[in-house]
């Protein structure tokens, strides 16, 4: 029972990473393609700025709760995906460092340099996450030991690569609906056209993934099995179809809203579906890591679960807070306050 | 090289990089509050301009030791997956506390302080500031509680063919902890302290911004003062919790070889580790190690030959390390007295602003050392008496590990250059020139 609640925790944590610094990475990938000037780049910074830090930190608890309540996946997963998580890592730290180190000096060839690397920075997590989430529904090769039986090539196959496209197009409309959001003119109505226009091939590869999933992997398992769970799915499919509705109609909040339901859905029907294994393995289903060979002693988790409880839902109030706070459009009065990015 | 030694190496490398950073954060972050409080309880435009001249500074430094923490929390799982395995019940849910508790309330405050000016009352903004230094300072405690049960772990069971937890409480206010804590914790404030001394001399010798700088050194100088003075008995009693639990480390800290009653204190020692003895030993004073690690003149003070040469830390490395950082730790405390002492009229001794330019890299360096002391004195533990550092890695390729090691080595090093070329340059900017207050 402990080992279920963690393991949907550990979902959750996964699910508002993706919603929240979701839509930071979108942007980022987005900047390079329509940004026009140093004013429209600014002004994508600064829709981000008061919000990424704290929405990174979802990943760093969903990398520690990983390893508090799940030590042994914790131990082999981050041993298997080295090479990725350590990409994921520079790229992670070339995004930060771009955000806080770009605007402080006027040269041109500075802020082009942070640019490329705060595009890098975004791009490169978006598809990496993908890609590995992909492939730890399709199993990863680990044998009994829990060894990595494979290299960085053997994660790039068909439907790990599905996977970090649908993540980069999840995250690219969901950055466009934040910006129609945040920007003002023109900007806006370029991020919302773009929301608009790129809802398309991600409607078509979210299809396809759907589809490749039954093929490729046992996630639908477990909604064969409990008819009940298909809500997920179903709620998951017509978040999205609200959003493209509700993008014709310029509701940019109400888009947004539906595109996280979109984002949080998906990441849940995934985990779900995973359930109860964390890190399958695709040699031998005995070799696979699941909540009840990897998990922590019940008195960690139980102290781990009181710990959450307290501490995560005010977490959840205070940055609600902020985002309440800083509702409004990146204005030219907040780009010239020394503090902005 | 090996795998093991390359991860090493890396895990090196990430963590003396992070903790360039570490110490400004968390003593910066509380002078910056104060400044902040001033301005809100005297409503005087100075403090303001100071609390965002230094917030800036603050700020670039910050960015860095966020992003280099997070590689340090993955390593363990990457390059020391046996170890995450073995003791992640216990080690892995201090790393999960620290993030819900600490580092959420951090990062999130720090970007409604930084954008924040407007939005909100003078009293709300001072208020984020203080929850981020507060936050810093926590997150330091669970960290360190981490750390501290690498070097003395209790509280544990092994069960399960792991350690796993037994008693929490007896984890988390471990005295080891509570005294490692105290020491990083004035480390830090030292270091920030001297940090505002150095730049404001810098200004102060160029005749720049006077009234500001005179303030900013005078807050500082008292902040490091207090600081510098508590180490030399916090420093001390982490010593003797060190001695005690860890007197492998201990020994190596001072070279001693022999088991000895009423151990001397030797004030030169030069160790020749190959022939297990001191190659130079002058100047003892009689009794004096015994006394103070011990806190008995009497006491047997156990040498390095008590144990088997593969249970040994590297006596020199650690040797040396501990050394110098005592000696710059006494060398700090004399300097920010004298600043003390001097605090209401620096502008008019330039020797000693010359003085405390220089001294910026001194408490960097004591820190590193200090962190050096820790983690080698530890070997060839990586949990102390319970697991080897060689049983601990990741099964990895040498070449994974190597091209790794070799990009940490690249980006951390553009990095580092690239941060302390923008607080170079803002710290040598000066303030904004118009009072803000005005706005």
């Amino acid at each position: 029972m402990l080992e279920t609640i963690w393991f949907l925790l550990w979902g959750v944590l996964w699910a508002v990473y993706f919603m929240l610094d979701g839509f930071d990475l979108g942007m980022g990938i987005l900047a390079p393609f329509i940004a026009g000037d140093d004013t429209d780049r600014r002004v994508i910074y600064n829709s981000m700025g008061p919000f990424w830090d704290g929405n990174e930190v979802w990943l760093i608890t969903a990398g520690g709760v990983t390893f508090a309540a799940f030590p042994t996946t914790y131990a082999v997963m981050f041993n298997a995906l080295y090479t990725p998580l350590l990409l994921l890592l520079f790229a992670l730290i070339f995004r930060a460092v771009a955000l806080e180190f770009r605007g402080k000096i006027e040269g041109q060839g500075w802020r082009k340099l942070w640019d490329v690397c705060h595009f890098l920075g975004s791009f490169l997590p978006a598809l990496l996450l993908g890609v590995a989430f992909a492939n730890i529904f399709k199993g990863i090769p680990i044998d009994e030991e829990g060894m990595f039986q494979g290299n960085l090539f053997t994660l790039l196959n068909p439907y790990g690569l599905l996977g970090g496209i649908l993540f980069v197009l999840l995250f690219l409309v969901h950055g466009a609906l934040w910006l129609a959001i945040k920007a003002e003119g023109p900007l806006a109505e370029k991020a919302g056209k773009a929301a608009g226009l790129l809802w398309w091939p991600l409607l078509l590869v979210a299809v396809v993934f759907l589809a490749a999933t039954w093929f490729a992997t046992g996630l639908y398992g477990n909604y064969l099995a409990n008819p009940a769970l298909w809500l997920i799915p179903l709620v998951t499919v017509a978040a999205l179809l609200v959003t493209r509705v509700l993008v014709a109609r310029k509701a940019w909040w109400g888009a947004w809203f539906a595109s996280s339901l979109t984002i949080v859905g998906a990441t849940l029907f995934g985990v779900v579906g995973l359930y109860p294994n964390l890190f399958p393995s695709s040699l031998d289903p005995a070799y696979s890591l699941t909540i009840f060979n990897s998990s922590s002693s019940p008195l960690t988790l139980k102290i781990m679960l009181g710990v959450a409880l307290t501490f995560v839902p005010i977490v959840i109030v205070y940055q609600i807070w902020v985002y309440y706070l800083f509702r409004g459009r990146v204005t030219s009065d907040d780009l010239a306050s020394d503090e902005a990015y | 090289m090996d795998v093991i030694t390359l991860s090493r190496l890396q895990f090196a490398v990430a963590t003396y990089f992070h903790f360039l950073f570490v110490p400004l954060t968390l003593g910066l972050s509380i002078l910056v509050a104060i400044m902040e409080t001033r301005y809100v309880g005297t409503g005087d435009g100075e403090y303001k301009r100071m609390a965002k001249f230094w917030g800036k500074l603050f700020v670039i430094n910050f960015a860095l030791g966020v992003v280099t923490g997070i590689t340090l929390e993955f390593q363990f799982g990457t390059n020391w997956s046996r170890y995450s395995r073995y003791v992640g019940d216990i080690f892995g849910s201090l790393l999960a506390i620290e993030a819900s508790v600490a580092f959420f309330l951090e990062s999130t405050f720090i970007g409604v302080w930084l954008f924040g000016w407007k939005r909100l009352s003078p009293k709300a903004h001072a208020v984020c500031i203080w929850l981020v230094a507060a936050a810093s300072n926590v997150s330091a405690y669970w960290i360190l509680v981490a750390n501290s049960w690498m070097q003395h772990p209790v509280g544990y069971v092994i069960r399960n063919g792991r350690a796993e937890l037994a008693d929490f409480w007896a984890v988390v206010t471990q005295s080891y902890a509570v005294f490692m804590f105290l020491h990083v914790i004035s480390a830090a404030y030292i270091l920030s302290g001297f940090f505002v001394m150095g730049v404001s001399a810098y200004h102060l010798l160029r005749g720049r911004d006077v009234a500001f700088f005179k303030r900013s050194f005078r807050m500082a100088a008292t902040f490091a003062v207090i600081f510098a003075l508590a180490e030399i008995v916090i420093g001390d009693l982490h010593g003797k919790e060190m001695a005690k639990a860890q007197p492998a480390k201990a020994a190596a800290t001072e070279s001693v070889w022999e088991t000895t009653k009423g151990a001397p204190m030797y004030l030169f020692v030069i160790p020749d580790e190959a022939n297990e003895r001191n190659k130079v030993e002058i100047l003892g004073i009689p009794k004096l190690l015994s006394w103070v690690a011990l806190g008995d003149k009497d006491g047997v003070y156990k040498g390095l030959k008590e144990w088997p040469k593969q249970d040994r830390p590297p006596v020199a490395l650690t040797f040396w390390s501990f050394r110098i950082m005592v000696g710059l730790g006494l060398l700090l405390a004399l300097v920010s007295v004298i600043a003390w002492l001097k605090r209401n009229n620096p502008d008019r001794s330039p020797v000693l602003l010359r003085l405390m330019v220089y001294s910026i890299p001194l408490p960097y360096l004591a820190a590193q050392l200090g962190w050096t002391v820790t983690e080698m004195g530890r070997q060839p533990w990586i949990v102390y008496g319970m697991m080897r550092t060689a049983d601990a890695a990741s099964r990895l390729a040498g070449s994974q590990v190597g091209i790794s090691l070799a990009a940490f080595v690249v980006v951390y090093s553009l990095l580092g250059v690239a941060c302390y070329y923008l607080i170079y340059r803002f710290a040598s900017k000066g303030p904004e020139p118009i009072p803000a207050a005005v706005r």
